[in-house]
C-alpha cells in the first residue's frame, strides 16, 4: 500500500461492491459494511479500491482487536449516531436472525433480549452502548476476533 | 446564551482523570471556569444544531466525510423523550462527549489518538517541575484536545497529531499508525506529512535523540528488513496447503467444523517434524548401509493390513536397524579377533543415533505442543459466552459466505437466542426438590452405566488378547498356514476399533436419556466419557506389551512385535473411520431422505472426530521407538482422512445447529493432546528405555 499515485483516475475505480464481491453477497451486513468503509463524497456507498483495501485490512488476521471492535461498532450502529441504542440493537438482532417471518423473535422476546444486553453492557446506565462499553464487552469474548474475519 | 443552563451532569469518568480532589480554596474557581467551558460548548452546539437541522432538511444524516467539528451530529432533541431523566441540554453535552463522538467522527478519532500519544509522552518524560495538578483550571490540568474550542478544525487536529507522532521513535510511530482505525486516504496524508517533516528535522535537536545519519541508515535497514519479512510472510501464506479447501469448509459450515480440519493440519505438522528428524538421522543412513539380513518373504497384499510378512525385515521396524557402528568395516567380524582395517573417520553409532533421534523428535514435539497450548489458552481466556450481549455481538461469523449457509446460520442464531432466553426465564424459577433429586439420580445412574461399560470393554479386551495368545501358540505348534496365522493377528485390533466406534453411540443415547440442561455440559460430558474409554483400553494394552506377555514368532524380537501391533491398530483405526464415515453419514443421509422424506441431514460430530484424531496420534507416539516410519504412516493416514472427511462433509452433512464455543473447545482438545496423550506416550517410552531394557538377543543380524 505504498504507491502514491494510481494509474487510473480515482473515480473510474469506484464500483458497486455488494452484488459483485462474492464474499459479501449473502452477508446481511453487506450494506452497513459498504456504508462504513466507503469514503465517497456523493454518499452512494460506492467503494474505491482503497476503501476495499481498508475493509480487507480491518477484516484480516493481523488487525488488532481494537480496530476490529471499532469497525464492528460502526457497522452495528445503524443510525450513525455514535451509540447503540434500542433501535440499533433491535435492527441488529433482526439482521442476525434473518429475513424470514418465522425466524424472527417476537416482541416480548426481543424486549427481554435487549433488556438483558443493556443490563450486561451499559456501564453508565444511560440506556445506550457507546464505543468503550462495546469494546469492553467484546474483549471478553475470545471468539470475536476469529468471527470478524474474511478469508480471501 | 443569556443564562447558563441548569444541568444535572452525569459526567463520564474520563480515563485521564487521576482522581485528585480539588483543594477547598480553589473550588469556586473550579466551578466558574468549568461553567465557562460548558457555556462555550453550548454555544457551539447551538450554532451547530441550527446548521445541522438545515442540512437534515435537505439530505440524509451527517456523513463521516464532513470533516468539520461543527457538523458533529448528535441525537435529535426529540429523542430526549426516551430518557426522561435527562434534559435536552444535558443530552447535548453528553452527545459531544468523546465517548459518543469517537464512534463516528474523523476529527474525534484523530483527537483521541492525539490525547493518547500526549499521555504516553507525558508518562515517559520526567514529571514537570511545576506541579500543575493543583491548578484549578481544568483546561491546564488535563488538556483534552476534544473539548478545546480553539483547535476545532480537522487541519489543526491533524497537525497536532503529526507533531505528537514525530516525537516518538519511527518504530513506535508506524506501529501507532497501524493501529489507528482511520481510512487509507487519511493515513496516507499523515504519512506524507511525517515524511515531509522528518527530513528537515534532522538538523533540530530533540529531547528524544539527535537524529544522526547513522541512526537514520539503521532505521532504513530495519524498515527494509521488515518489508522483506512481510513479503516472505505473504509468500508463505499463499503456499499454505489446502487454503481454498479450508475456506470452502469455513464458508459453508462456519468456524466450529473448521476447527476439526485445522486440528488435523496441526497434527500433520507435528508428524512432519518427527518424521523429518528420524528420516535424516536414522532411516536414510540405515538404507545406505543395509545390514545383511535374512531373505525377505515374498510380498502379498496382506502386509499392508498386518504389517508382518514382507515388512517384518524392512526399514519399517526396529528389528532392521543395526546395533553396531554403521561405517565400521570391522563390525561384522566375530568378537575376539583383531581387525586389520583402520577405524573410520566419522563413526556413526547406530543405537546411539536411534535413541537420540527418538528423544529429539519427542522434545521438538513437546516444544511445539506447549507453544500451541499456550497460544490457545491466551486466545480463549475470557468469561463465559453465555452472556447474551456477547452472544449477540459475536454471533455473526463473517467467514460464512454461501447464501444457503447464511440462511441456515440465521436460523441457528434465532434458535440459540430463543433457547438462551427460555433458559434464563427458567433459571429464575427455582427447581423443586423432587425434580432435583430425580435429576441427580438419573445423572448418577448414567455415569455408573458409562463407567461400567468402560470396565466391561477393558475386561473384554483383556480376555480376547489372552485367548488370541493361546490360539497363536496352538497355531505355532500345529504349523498352520501363513494366512491363518496372520489373520489371527488382526482380531484384537478389530475388536478394539469396533468398541471405539460403537461406544460413542451408546454414550449419545445415554446423554439423550439424561437430558442435561446446558448444551455445553453435554459436550463436556460426552468428551469425558469417550476419553475415559479410550485411555483405559490403551493403558491396558500398554501394560500388556510392557509385561512381555505377547510375542509374535521366534523370528522377530519383542520390539518389532510391538511395532507391528501398533501398525495394525493404526490401520484398523483408519478402516473403521472410513466405514463409520460411510455408514454414519452417507447411508444415514440416504435413509433420512428416502424413508422419512425429511430435509435434515446428519450433523458432523466434531467432538467424536477430534477424539479419534487424538487416539490415532497417541498410537503413533507410542510406536515411534518401535517403528521409526510410523509418523510417515500417520501422515498418509491424515492426508487420506482430510480428503475423505471433506468430501463426506460436503455431500452429506449439514452445519451444526448446537452452539459450539470454538476457541474454548480447541483449547480443550489441544490440552487433551498434550497432557494425557503425549505425556502418557512419553512416560511409556521412558519406562521402556529405563527399566533395564536389554534389546532382545534372539536375532541374527539386526538390532535385536
Amino acid at each position: 500500500m505504498g504507491g502514491s499515485a494510481s494509474l487510473l483516475p480515482r473515480d473510474a475505480l469506484r464500483a458497486d461492491i455488494p452484488e459483485q464481491a462474492g464474499d459479501l453477497a449473502a452477508n446481511p451486513f453487506q450494506h452497513r459494511i459498504c456504508h462504513v468503509f466507503s469514503t465517497s463524497e456523493t454518499g452512494d456507498d460506492s467503494m474505491s479500491f482503497e476503501d476495499f483495501l481498508d475493509m480487507l485490512s480491518a477484516f484480516s488476521d493481523s488487525a488488532t482487536s481494537e480496530i476490529k471492535s471499532h469497525y464492528a461498532f460502526r457497522i452495528f450502529d445503524f443510525d450513525d449516531d455514535g451509540t447503540l441504542d434500542r433501535k440499533d440493537l433491535e435492527q441488529l438482532v433482526n439482521c442476525l436472525t434473518g429475513q424470514g417471518e418465522e425466524s424472527r423473535l417476537n416482541s416480548a422476546e426481543m424486549e427481554q433480549l435487549i433488556q438483558n444486553i443493556l443490563e450486561e453492557s451499559d456501564i453508565d446506565k444511560d440506556g445506550t452502548i457507546n464505543l468503550s462499553e462495546f469494546q469492553h464487552i467484546v474483549s471478553r469474548s475470545p471468539d470475536f476476533a476469529s468471527s470478524f474475519k474474511i478469508i480471501l | 446564551m443569556s443564562q447558563p443552563p441548569s444541568i444535572t451532569l452525569h459526567v463520564l469518568e474520563s480515563p485521564e482523570s487521576d482522581g485528585q480532589e480539588p483543594s477547598p480554596d480553589n473550588e469556586r474557581a473550579l466551578h466558574t471556569s468549568f461553567h465557562q467551558l460548558i457555556l462555550e460548548q453550548s454555544s457551539l452546539l447551538e450554532a451547530g444544531l441550527e446548521m445541522e437541522l438545515r442540512e437534515r432538511d435537505r439530505e440524509s444524516p451527517a456523513r463521516l466525510a464532513i470533516p468539520d467539528a461543527s457538523a458533529m451530529g448528535w441525537r435529535e432533541p426529540g429523542q430526549g423523550e426516551e430518557h426522561p431523566s435527562y434534559s435536552s441540554a444535558s443530552l447535548q453535552i453528553l452527545a459531544s462527549m468523546p465517548s459518543r463522538t469517537i464512534g463516528r467522527s474523523l476529527g474525534a478519532i484523530i483527537s483521541q489518538y492525539c490525547n493518547r500519544m500526549a499521555q504516553l509522552r507525558r508518562r515517559s518524560s520526567r514529571p514537570p517541575l511545576q506541579q500543575l495538578y493543583r491548578t484549578a483550571r481544568p483546561s491546564l490540568r488535563h488538556y483534552d484536545l476534544e473539548s478545546d474550542p480553539s483547535r476545532a478544525t480537522l487541519e489543526d487536529k491533524r497537525s497536532l497529531l503529526v507533531k505528537e507522532l514525530l516525537s516518538v521513535s519511527p518504530n513506535q510511530c508506524s506501529h501507532m499508525l497501524l493501529t489507528m482505525p482511520l481510512s487509507l486516504a487519511e493515513k496516507r496524508i499523515l504519512r506524507r506529512r511525517l515524511n515531509g517533516q522528518r527530513g528537515p528535522l534532522r538538523q533540530h535537536t530533540h529531547s528524544w535523540a539527535p537524529f544522526s545519519s547513522c541512526a537514520w541508515s539503521k532505521v532504513c535497514v530495519i524498515l527494509g528488513c521488515r518489508g522483506l519479512w512481510y513479503r516472505l510472510l505473504s509468500l508463505l501464506r499463499t503456499a499454505q496447503p489446502w487454503h481454498y479447501a479450508l475456506k470452502q469448509i469455513g464458508g459453508r459450515f462456519g468456524s466450529s467444523v473448521l476447527s476439526y480440519f485445522l486440528f488435523l493440519k496441526t497434527l500433520l505438522m507435528f508428524n512432519f517434524f518427527s518424521f523429518l528428524i528420524l528420516l535424516v538421522f536414522v532411516v536414510v543412513l540405515q538404507a545406505v548401509y543395509p545390514p545383511a539380513s535374512v531373505s525377505p518373504q515374498p510380498f502379498t497384499g496382506l502386509e499392508l493390513l498386518t504389517g508382518a510378512g514382507y515388512f517384518t525385515h524392512s526399514l519399517l521396524y526396529y528389528g532392521y536397524y543395526s546395533n553396531v557402528t554403521l561405517n565400521d568395516p570391522c563390525s561384522s567380524s566375530p568378537e575376539g579377533s583383531t581387525c586389520p582395517l583402520a577405524a573410520p573417520l566419522l563413526p556413526y553409532n547406530m543405537p546411539l543415533a536411534y535413541l537420540f533421534s527418538v528423544g529429539v523428535s519427542f522434545l521438538v514435539t513437546c516444544i511445539l505442543l506447549v507453544y500451541s497450548v499456550s497460544r490457545s489458552f491466551r486466545e480463549s481466556v475470557g468469561s463465559s459466552p453465555e452472556d447474551l450481549a456477547i452472544k449477540v455481538f459475536c454471533a455473526w461469523d463473517f467467514k460464512v459466505t454461501q447464501r444457503r449457509s447464511v440462511k441456515l446460520r440465521c436460523e441457528n442464531i434465532c434458535t440459540q437466542l430463543k433457547e438462551l432466553l427460555v433458559e434464563q426465564r427458567s433459571l429464575s424459577r427455582s427447581r423443586s426438590c423432587c425434580q432435583w433429586l430425580g435429576h441427580c439420580t438419573v445423572t448418577l445412574l448414567a455415569w455408573a452405566l458409562a463407567l461400567g461399560s468402560v470396565l466391561g470393554c477393558a475386561l473384554a479386551v483383556h480376555y480376547i488378547s489372552q485367548h488370541m495368545h493361546v490360539v497363536q501358540q496352538e497355531q505355532r505348534a500345529r504349523a498352520s498356514g501363513r494366512w491363518q496365522r496372520e489373520a489371527i493377528l488382526l482380531v484384537l485390533p478389530l475388536v478394539v476399533s469396533l468398541l471405539n466406534a460403537l461406544m460413542p453411540h451408546l454414550y449419545n443415547l445415554l446423554a439423550m436419556w439424561e437430558k442435561q440442561d446446558s448444551p455445553v455440559t453435554r459436550v463436556y460430558v460426552a468428551v469425558c466419557r469417550n476419553f475415559i474409554l479410550k485411555t483405559t483400553v490403551l493403558s491396558l494394552l500398554c501394560f500388556q506389551w510392557l509385561s512381555r506377555s505377547v510375542t509374535c514368532t521366534t523370528e522377530e524380537c519383542w520390539e518389532t512385535c510391538v511395532g507391528q501391533e501398533l501398525y495394525r491398530f493404526m490401520v484398523m483405526d483408519l478402516i473403521f473411520t472410513l466405514l463409520d464415515t460411510l455408514f454414519g453419514e452417507l447411508i444415514c443421509r440416504l435413509i433420512l431422505e428416502k424413508r422419512l422424506k425429511t430435509k435434515p441431514r446428519p450433523e458432523f460430530d466434531i467432538a467424536r472426530n477430534v477424539l479419534e484424531l487424538i487416539y490415532g496420534q497417541t498410537l503413533t507416539w507410542l510406536g515411534i521407538l518401535f517403528a521409526p516410519l510410523l509418523p510417515a504412516v500417520q501422515m498418509l493416514k491424515l492426508l487420506l482422512l482430510f480428503y475423505i472427511k471433506k468430501s463426506s462433509l460436503m455431500w452429506n452433512c449439514q452445519a451444526p445447529s448446537k452452539p459450539w464455543q470454538t476457541s474454548r473447545m480447541s483449547t480443550v482438545f489441544i490440552t487433551l493432546l498434550c497432557f494425557p496423550s503425549f505425556v502418557g506416550a512419553a512416560a511409556f517410552l521412558s519406562y521402556t528405555i529405563w527399566s533395564g531394557w536389554k534389546p532382545s538377543t534372539n536375532q541374527g543380524r539386526g538390532g535385536c
